[in-house]
């Protein structure tokens, strides 16, 4: 897993609340067994004037000039709802974007997001609205830094915000640690537990 | 380490001191390790499916991981598999074959339990899981489907993951993750005729809004839903995901344990004996305290309907389209739910115009669902134009329902009576109801082009959905019946 320590680039508002895994990626748009490729099913019903062809909806903000190149999505309360599908990661890492910025996440696209190294950060609406009018009317191109050692973001007009996330999650982003490989070294006691519990729910034991 | 038996700890309250919540037994009994960070939880059960399944088991093998406990995991094929009649691996859905076999080929690889397109026990992994006897009370049960809370009806902490999550479920037999903050949702009264779970779920979904469990586990309790069977605490359950809750529960009692008695893979003999009497002390004690507390008096509460894209958008069938002020949501999303919906804040929804009924899913697709939706079908047939289909949970409740003789009420009235899968739950490119087709649908999700690209979803319960496919437009069940 890549490494998340500091990010400066473009990034786009999409504050809408709810958006759910449907929409950043329809079922429909999941066509193999694949962690790759996904990008191009991303926010396929906005996306598109029409489900079958990939003709770009102008009114879309990906499809914007000023906001074609985001690496950084803010969005509203709640993103990610809905379906477990880790395709919503898997599409929006493949198009570029390392991390989301929104009021609040739905549970398992937050834990989703941590495993791929897209980081999740999660900021009052008040400060995720004015950044997102900062981006739509800075001069240039709408940039922000995300600065996850010193945990300060630095918006386009110099404003530096300061955020918090878990320790061990920004750990993990900082190192780019991969879960798996973690337990699998740190994670002791396993046997033992086994042991007991095969005494005491010998039930639960198929 | 004390020797003390497990029971003797648990009825003892060793763990903890005073009064604890069913979420904090079965967290108690699951920790096996900590140290910076989350600790790590013993999962139970890991079950899969072939939309999630076989990239998970095949990610694994590429890294060389063998499976722990493969004798406790499981997987169905549901998602994607055709529900037509005489169905094989082939699915109209683009690749949808690929999902099928692979999932199978990686299955067998790993010696893991298919239940696949042909078995006997096949079925929509979250309805037969608790058939099969697989969620028991007090377990830990994951699945890389965010329906899996479901399966926490049975007393069980049960929840939704991704695939890289269930990865590590299966090659460490464990998942890091902070105890989540506990929720209470007591439901109290009596329900009226034909109002039941899934119009209490939506009750409360249009109240708290669609993120108002985020990341808790939601013990669902009150007198409603102690009166209830465990079907209809199922379909309570499956929908505390769309509250962004981590798990739904509901604390396990003799409803529970005689549902469960003699189910396939539940204990038997002594071994039964011996889980039941850890079982009965796993309930919520009294006065447990809970992180928040929610109070529904259920008597007043009507068939409910959603009438936009958000499972919170949810009004009584009596009622009317909200205007924005009253609809729970910010000015622009209402607008744009209307839009996407093709309605008017105003408009009452006992008359808006359908093109189509489904019966089925994870939510309602039990055989307490067919029943209350064949109660209403009986004798009557559905509005010329509309097309119904009724896709039954799992093959058991299908072959149950045929001994029934439901299936050919539901055929006279002019329903498709189907295999069983999720079916068109979702839409992946296969099977469609088509651009702007109104759905009145027995599931949990109205997401924009959930169920195809520009489809207009109304969930509501399967009785609801049963009048409403008879009158050709969104009704009230309980007119229906009076007619």
């Amino acid at each position: 897993m890549q490494p998340f320590r500091r990010l400066t680039a473009p990034a786009a508002p999409l504050l809408r609340d709810n958006i759910d895994t449907d929409a950043i990626i329809p079922s429909r748009e999941i066509k193999s067994v694949s962690k790759q490729g996904l990008g191009i099913g991303l926010f396929a019903g906005w996306r598109y004037r029409s489900a079958v062809g990939r003709e770009p909806n102008p009114e879309f903000v990906l499809n914007q000039a000023r906001f074609a190149g985001a690496r950084i999505l803010l969005a509203g309360d709640n993103f990610g709802c809905g379906s477990s599908r880790e395709q919503a990661v898997w599409a929006l890492a493949d198009q570029g974007f390392q991390a989301i910025i929104a009021p609040s996440f739905a549970p398992i696209f937050h834990d989703n997001c941590i495993n791929n190294g897209v980081l999740a950060l999660c900021l009052p609406r008040a400060t995720v609205a004015a950044l997102a009018d900062a981006l739509v009317t800075a001069r240039g191109e709408p940039r922000l830094t995300i600065d996850l050692e010193r945990q300060e973001l630095h918006a386009p007009d110099g404003a530096v915000i300061p955020f918090h996330i878990d320790a061990d999650l920004r750990l993990r982003l900082l190192e780019g640690l991969d879960a798996i490989d973690l337990s699998l070294r740190r994670l002791t006691g396993l046997n033992a537990f086994y042991e007991r519990d095969r005494r005491e729910r010998p039930w639960v034991y198929l | 380490m004390s020797e003390r038996r497990y029971d003797e700890r648990l009825a003892s309250g060793q763990w903890a001191t005073g009064a604890r919540s069913l979420l904090e037994k079965i967290w108690q009994t699951h920790v096996v390790g900590s140290g910076g960070g989350p600790p790590w939880i013993a999962i139970d059960r890991i079950f899969l499916h072939e939309r999630t399944g076989a990239i998970a088991l095949e990610g694994l093998s590429k890294r060389g991981l063998p499976i722990r406990g493969a004798a406790r995991t499981f997987c169905t094929i549901d998602h994607i598999v055709d529900t037509r009649p005489g169905r094989t691996d082939e699915t109209l859905v683009p690749g949808g074959r690929e999902f099928i076999t692979r999932t199978r080929a990686a299955a067998r690889a790993a010696g893991i339990r298919l239940f696949d397109v042909t078995d006997h026990d096949q079925g929509i992994v979250h309805v037969i899981a608790p058939e099969l006897g697989l969620a028991l009370p007090g377990l830990t049960i994951v699945c890389p489907d965010s329906h899996t809370c479901t399966q926490g009806a049975v007393g069980a902490l049960a929840w939704g993951i991704g695939s890289t999550e269930a990865e590590h479920a299966l090659a460490t037999g464990t998942l890091r993750l902070g105890k989540p903050p506990t929720l209470r949702v007591r439901f109290e009264g009596r329900l009226g005729a034909w109002v039941g779970a899934k119009d209490m779920a939506l009750e409360l979904l249009s109240r708290r809004g669609a993120a108002g469990g985020r990341g808790k586990a939601i013990e669902f309790a009150g007198s409603a839903v102690r009166a209830f069977d465990m079907e209809a605490r199922f379909t309570l359950c499956n929908m505390a995901t769309e509250f962004s809750g981590v798990a739904g529960m509901v604390g396990p009692d003799d409803t529970t344990f005689s549902y469960l008695a003699g189910r396939d893979f539940a204990p038997r003999g002594a071994a039964w004996d011996h889980a039941l009497a850890q079982w009965r002390g796993l309930a919520s004690d009294e006065g447990a305290r809970f992180d928040e507390e929610i109070a529904i008096d259920v008597d007043p509460l009507a068939p409910m309907v959603t009438w936009g894209t958000s499972p919170q958008h949810a009004a009584p069938v009596t009622g009317t389209v909200p205007d924005a002020d009253g609809s729970g949501t910010t000015r622009e999303a209402h607008a744009r739910a209307l839009e996407y919906m093709g309605l008017q804040a105003g408009q009452a929804l006992a008359s808006v115009r359908i093109d189509a009924a489904f019966i089925g899913s994870c939510t309602n697709g039990r055989i307490s669902d067919l029943r209350s939706a064949a109660r209403v079908l009986a004798g009557r047939k559905i509005a010329p134009g509309v097309r119904a289909l009724c896709v039954p949970g799992s093959s058991q409740v299908k072959r149950q329902a045929e001994a029934e003789g439901l299936d050919r009420i539901f055929r006279v009235a002019g329903f498709e009576w189907r295999e069983s899968g999720c079916s068109l739950c979702f839409y992946a490119g296969g099977e469609d109801f088509g651009v702007g087709k109104r759905v009145v649908s027995s599931t949990n999700r109205n997401f924009e082009g959930r169920q195809g690209p520009g489809t207009r979803t109304h969930i509501a319960s399967p009785a609801t959905v049963a009048a409403s496919a008879i009158r050709g437009a969104i009704a009230d069940v309980r007119g229906l019946e009076a007619a």
